[in-house]
């Protein structure tokens, strides 16, 4: 261990526990070495880095990795998590520079013959190892209204058409992980910037015919921390984890704000 | 092992910034500590430009808001709490948010909880597409059920399904649609026409991740209303009071008892009405569809109280689960026409329900998943699993209907299901058991009384329209009914009644509980005693039980619940510790285990999602009826006959005299 990583009760843990598990190492898997950005705000002055050897499949997932290390050797790792299978949005990290899901990242599809970088999303709050604080990311989304709004009672459904439905089908797949506002340049160093999130969550009902309050949602975007922000970087395309064409929608509400929805 | 920092390539440690001292001290629960030097934190802006935008819109809690400090417990009054921020939750909060002063409590972000996994549809008889109507969808859920479900219940359900739907709709859920612009239908298993004559589109969908959107529609609809939510709170207790009753002396809720993950400090909050909607507990086994967090932290509180849990032996294994890993592929794809075949390519689900096939319900289809691999018809090199056959649907089907599921099997699996056939087996699903209560979400406390103020809707309660087993889609149905009424019939109970009392000390039992965990000096691990519950569960009380392999898993989690004594928790910090929370977790899951393994072995039959192998029949003369289990001595004594006792309550039956079950 680095002179930089203060004295911590499970370091020697650590080591034996990791020895031990390539003793054993069922057939078919392998050692990989996982670096960790740690931060225990009780202890540490600043963030460090810490190693950790952990024995995986290929077919695990970096959140199967990280479960390793707290269950078998350093319970004190704090990471968000919930469904583990890419739906509830928990766990976007940064791994190798890049913000994904950890339960939607194999080992198999980084190079497990290196080290792997883990560290919090960027642009947050840092609170603890791999948690940072979402309130200002969810306070973004709540500045958009982000509800259909529409007048009448009507006593069935609304209609809508197939292709109307379409329109905005993209949009409603985001999970609110955050890996798209959190790994855009612009956020990073304007907080104040409403961040892609948010702008999906708006396009998600400005494009929705049902709703009627598009115009109030766009004029919230047409200021200057809203869509003009935006640079067109595509890193919050990359990063989502649904699929989610990011800086099309974004690009769609700058149209719309410019010439109306279409 | 290598060097610390000295070696590292510069450039990744240059990604990670430097935190100042005011970002990182400033960064809970006082924003106006955040608003450090502007050079060295950009997201110190963030707070206070978030505030400039809309001040009436805090980003977190003001100190007021974070509740009145007493002796380092901070104390709050709500006319109603909710535990939990999943389906039922929320829809409880938008009825009461509006009208009663409430508080929602939750020890997840309420956009993370597991109403967002569901993936098929939500039943309801809108005929849409197809002729049908409230009274068939009532009659499939009694026949799924295996008349184990309280008929009454059955028939609020299916009738007040078609206003749930529509509630929704209207709240912004983008429902797929018909060419005509109505909500579209799908088939889901046990759904018939016509009581069982052949399948009907009853199933209302958005793709297959109908969940998800009713999870963001129900949040989006709490933020329009402000909805005050407490996130990453765990309720750890409920709070009793004494209460004189005509004379006599008896305990009555009269608060909860909260741990506030970010910084450890204990919340009680007061309030005249609770209501639990706080999940299930499939985390009881190892191959689960389950989340990590759905640990029947609720049920278990319940529990632990000494009110009575109902039908607990009847867990749902849903067919398929991703093999080896239980990640859930909707219902709906068989809905949409994709068949289960085993090793040599047979089409098995026709011999055993010829009339619908590979959508009879889903205690069925596992349990013909298993026999098939017992007997050496499996799939696979070791013909373990079988195979769910989707290849004939067409890429524009899976991409359109099925996304989500085809993007499951090709990330976990690297089975692309266009072009072969995925890998399932059963995988733990959802408990048809737990809380007891009646149509209008109270509470029981026996047979016949309710607990006056305390609710429960949603997987952990039992109302029960699921009976011995659960339809496919009528469980988001389930979370939005009993949701709805658990929100209302709190707001008219809050109308009249008074706040009870606080005890002298109502945080006493679970400081107690902190500390004796915290400052343990034992040696277990927590996840090697919650493993091996887990491995010992699939293997003793899974699709199929035995009264020796019951009995076995008895003795299993007597002595995990010794070995739970001298667990060691390593993180000692207050802050984020998630190795406490998995600590306490872990035991509300060994109780839960223990009442569903204790329910099991009791009920001598083979009903819905209960199959004895050593008494395959349903026998009505004997056990159509629901287990209420109590509570009644210390649970770590080393005989469960020593604390559990059992009970008998009649199952309500209106219309539908029990039939064979063939579909």
């Amino acid at each position: 261990m680095s002179a930089a990583t203060v004295a911590y009760p499970a370091e020697t843990d650590v080591a034996d526990a990791s020895a031990e598990a390539r003793e054993d190492a069922p057939p078919g898997s392998f050692t990989i070495t996982l670096i960790i950005r740690r931060f225990i705000p009780e202890i540490d002055e600043e963030p460090r880095w810490e190693d950790f050897d952990v024995n995986v499949f290929p077919t695990d997932r970096i959140l199967d990795a990280l479960h390793k290390i707290k269950w078998e050797q350093d319970g004190s790792l704090t990471f968000r998590r919930s469904c583990a299978h890419g739906i509830c949005g928990s766990d976007a990290m940064r791994i190798n520079g890049r913000n994904r899901l950890a339960c939607k990242t194999l080992i198999k599809d980084l190079d497990p013959s290196k080290p792997i970088y883990v560290e919090a999303i960027k642009g947050l709050p840092l609170e603890k190892d791999l948690v940072v604080d979402m309130e200002p990311f969810f306070e973004s989304y709540r500045q958009i209204q982000p509800f259909l709004q529409a007048s009448g009672t009507p006593d069935r459904e609304r209609h809508q058409t197939v292709e109307a439905r379409a329109r905005f089908d993209d949009t409603t797949k985001c999970i609110l992980c955050a890996a798209c506002t959190s790994s855009c340049p612009v956020f990073w160093t304007d907080g104040q910037y409403f961040g892609p999130a948010a702008i999906v969550n708006a396009h998600r009902f400005i494009f929705d015919d049902r709703d009627e309050a598009s115009q109030v949602r766009l004029d919230i975007l047409n200021d200057k921390e809203g869509v003009w922000r935006c640079r067109t970087t595509f890193n919050c395309s990359d990063a989502c984890p649904r699929g989610i064409e990011v800086t099309k929608a974004i690009a769609e509400v700058k149209q719309a704000v410019l010439r109306g929805r279409a | 092992m290598p060097g610390g920092l000295a070696g590292r390539p510069a450039p990744l440690l240059l990604l990670g910034r430097t935190l100042s001292p005011a970002e990182r001290l400033g960064s809970i629960g006082s924003p106006a500590g955040s608003t450090g030097a502007p050079d060295d934190s950009h997201r110190a802006g963030a707070y206070t430009a978030a505030q400039k935008r809309n001040p009436k819109n805090p980003v977190s809690h003001t100190d007021e808001e974070r509740g009145e400090l007493r002796d380092g417990v901070r104390y709050h009054q709500f006319d109603v709490v909710i535990v939990g921020a999943g389906g039922a939750g929320m829809r409880a909060a938008i009825e009461a948010g509006p009208k009663a002063k409430t508080a929602v409590i939750s020890k997840l972000y309420p956009t993370r909880s597991h109403t967002g996994a569901a993936q098929g549809g939500m039943a309801a008889a809108l005929a849409n597409v197809e002729e049908d109507n409230w009274e068939w969808h009532t009659f499939d859920t009694v026949k799924g059920g295996d008349y184990l479900v309280d008929q009454d219940a059955a028939e609020i359900l299916a009738k007040e399904a078609i206003d749930a739907v529509i509630d929704l709709e209207n709240m912004g859920l983008p429902f797929n649609r018909t060419p005509e612009g109505k909500i579209d239908q799908r088939r889901f298993g046990g759904h018939t026409s016509d009581h069982g004559k052949a399948p009907v589109r009853r199933a209302c969908y958005a793709a297959d991740r109908t969940g998800h959107m009713i999870l963001q529609t129900l949040y989006q609809n709490c933020v329009k209303h402000g909805i005050n939510f407490f996130n990453e709170f765990y309720v750890l207790d409920m709070v009793m009071s004494d209460v004189k009753v005509g004379g006599k002396t008896v305990k009555r809720p009269s608060g909860v008892v909260a741990y506030e993950l970010a910084t450890g400090d204990l919340h009680v909050f007061q309030s005249k009405a609770i209501i639990f909607a706080t999940g299930g507990f499939g985390k009881i086994y190892k191959t689960t569809s389950n989340a990590h967090t759905l640990t029947g932290d609720g049920v278990g509180i319940i529990w632990r109280k000494g009110l009575p849990l109902e039908d607990m032996e009847f867990f749902q294994f849903h067919p398929t689960g991703l093999a080896g890993l239980g990640i859930l592929l909707t219902e709906g794809a068989r809905g949409e026409g994709a068949i289960l075949r085993n090793g040599s390519g047979e089409r098995f689900m026709e011999r055993y329900a010829p009339t619908i096939k590979d959508l009879a319900p889903r205690d069925i289809v596992s349990r013909c998943m298993v026999q098939e691999v017992e007997e050496g018809r499996g799939a696979g090199p070791l013909k373990d699993y079988v195979l769910l056959d989707c290849t004939h649907l067409g890429a524009e089907v899976l991409e359109t209907k099925l996304p989500d599921i085809t993007e499951f099997a090709r990330t976990y699996l690297g089975v692309d299901p266009v072009v072969e056939p995925v890998p399932v087996m059963p995988t733990a699903h959802y408990a048809m058991g737990g809380i007891p209560t009646n149509v209008k979400a109270e509470v029981l406390s026996s047979n016949t009384d309710v607990v006056p103020g305390l609710y429960a809707a949603g997987e952990c309660a039992c109302v029960s329209v699921h009976g011995s087993n659960r339809l496919g889609t009528n469980s988001l149905l389930d979370i939005n009914v009993f949701g709805k009424r658990a929100g209302n019939n709190a707001v008219e109970y809050v109308k009249t009644a008074e706040f009870i009392p606080l005890p002298e000390d109502p945080t006493k039992e679970i400081r107690e509980l902190i500390q004796m965990l915290s400052t343990s000096t034992g040696t277990e691990r927590i996840a090697n005693i919650r493993k091996e519950l887990q491995q010992e569960m699939d293997r003793k009380a899974q699709v199929f039980r035995t009264e020796e392999s019951l009995g076995e898993m008895m003795e299993i989690i007597t002595g995990l619940r010794d070995r739970y004594t001298k667990i060691n928790v390593q993180d000692k910090g207050k802050r984020f510790n998630t190795d406490l929370l998995e600590a306490i977790e872990l035991g509300f899951l060994l109780d839960l285990a223990e009442v569903v393994v204790f329910s099991a072995r009791n009920r001598h039959e083979s009903r819905g999602g209960h199959m004895r192998d050593d008494f395959p029949k349903r026998d009505d003369a004997g056990y159509m009826q629901h287990t209420m289990a109590y509570l009644t001595g210390d649970p770590h004594s080393s005989h469960a006959d020593d604390h559990i006792k059992l009970d008998w309550k009649p199952v309500v039956v209106t219309n539908y005299q029990p039939m064979e079950r063939k579909y």
